[in-house]
């Protein structure tokens, strides 16, 4: 069966985001003076044939680990799993 | 006597490995180019990861270089004590592959930096600073999107307590000042290096200055260093 992942990878918290930076301090030159907090992020979609959707899971996580991220700088989530043709 | 072999490995992407080359060769040793696709070191005495951007820095800076068939050699060269430099991206990789503490992110200012810098050496226990006295300020050129060095809290505190830095950022009398800091990095940090001391690696690129004839040559005593540690294996 093949299934489809969406992974959301982030730099952790505690760094701070030079490219998140650089967008927010774009913004209030186009007149939107009450936005913060922007980080930037890479989002990537994915499609596992496995088994099962446990199956596929456990190898999004391994490979978002050894190389979607850098756990040095990054973290990342499992935004959306589904089935192909579901 | 016979000159020390040393080998720089050419990813899809590298740029400086003939600059590399012919720094080796300039400064007295035979250099040796290496495929990054062939798991083989042909029996080199040292080790150079080039600068460059590897497989177009896509995903992250040397994230996808690390995986390439030459890296396992790498990385068991390394185990056993070998000299291993990372110069640039080949810092990226090396710390991608866990051989160096930390992580490089895009500089704090988000500007490509291309300049001559000053790099103070804070030790000479690794492959690029044998000999040279802590303290002492080499002159480099610096050319990268990506040099920020990171680390969490815990391996910031390690890196320090425990001597790894090698090269700190500096004013061309060897002191810390923040507009010296070409890139944002932790603590100035411009350069690494692993716990045994035989894997360093470094923004700054000392294969661009060991020729009088295009600038400073603060590159020829990290140049000799390494020789002298490849020497010692010959």
């Amino acid at each position: 069966m093949r299934f489809t992942f969406e992974v959301l990878v982030q730099l952790k918290p505690d760094l701070l985001d030079p490219q998140g930076k650089a967008v927010e301090g774009a913004l209030p030159a186009l007149g939107w003076t009450n936005v913060s907090g922007v980080r930037v992020g890479k989002h990537v979609e994915l499609i596992v044939e496995a088994e099962d959707e446990e199956a596929a899971r456990a190898q999004v996580e391994e490979l978002a680990d050894r190389l979607l991220s850098n756990p040095v700088i990054e973290e990342y989530t499992i935004l959306r799993a589904g089935q192909v043709g579901r | 006597m016979t000159e020390p072999l040393v080998g720089v490995v050419t990813f899809p992407g590298s740029l400086d490995d003939r600059d590399a080359l012919r720094a080796v060769r300039l400064m007295g040793g035979e250099g040796v180019p290496l495929w990054h696709a062939e798991p083989d070191l042909s029996g080199v005495d040292a080790v150079i990861l080039p600068g460059g951007f590897s497989y177009g820095d896509y995903l992250r800076t040397g994230a996808i270089a690390r995986f390439a068939p030459i890296m396992e050699e790498v990385r068991a060269f390394a185990a056993r004590g070998g000299p291993v430099v990372g110069i640039c991206n080949g810092f990226q990789i090396l710390c991608e592959a866990g051989l160096l503490p930390g992580a490089l992110i895009r500089n704090r200012q988000l500007r490509f930096v291309c300049r001559w810098v000053d790099v103070r050496v804070e030790t000479s226990l690794s492959p690029l600073t044998a000999g040279l006295v802590p303290g002492e300020v080499l002159r480099v050129p610096v050319k990268h999107g990506e040099g920020q060095f990171v680390a969490s809290p815990h391996d910031l505190k390690r890196i320090e307590s425990q001597g790894l830095v090698v090269f700190r950022y500096c004013s061309p009398d060897g002191a810390l000042e923040d507009e010296r800091n070409p890139n944002g990095a932790t603590n100035a940090i411009a350069g690494v290096r692993n716990d045994a001391g035989n894997v360093v690696g470094l923004m700054p690129h000392p294969e661009h200055a060991v020729d009088p004839d295009v600038g400073a040559t603060g590159g020829q005593p990290m140049f000799d260093a390494l020789l002298s540690s490849a020497s010692a294996r010959v």
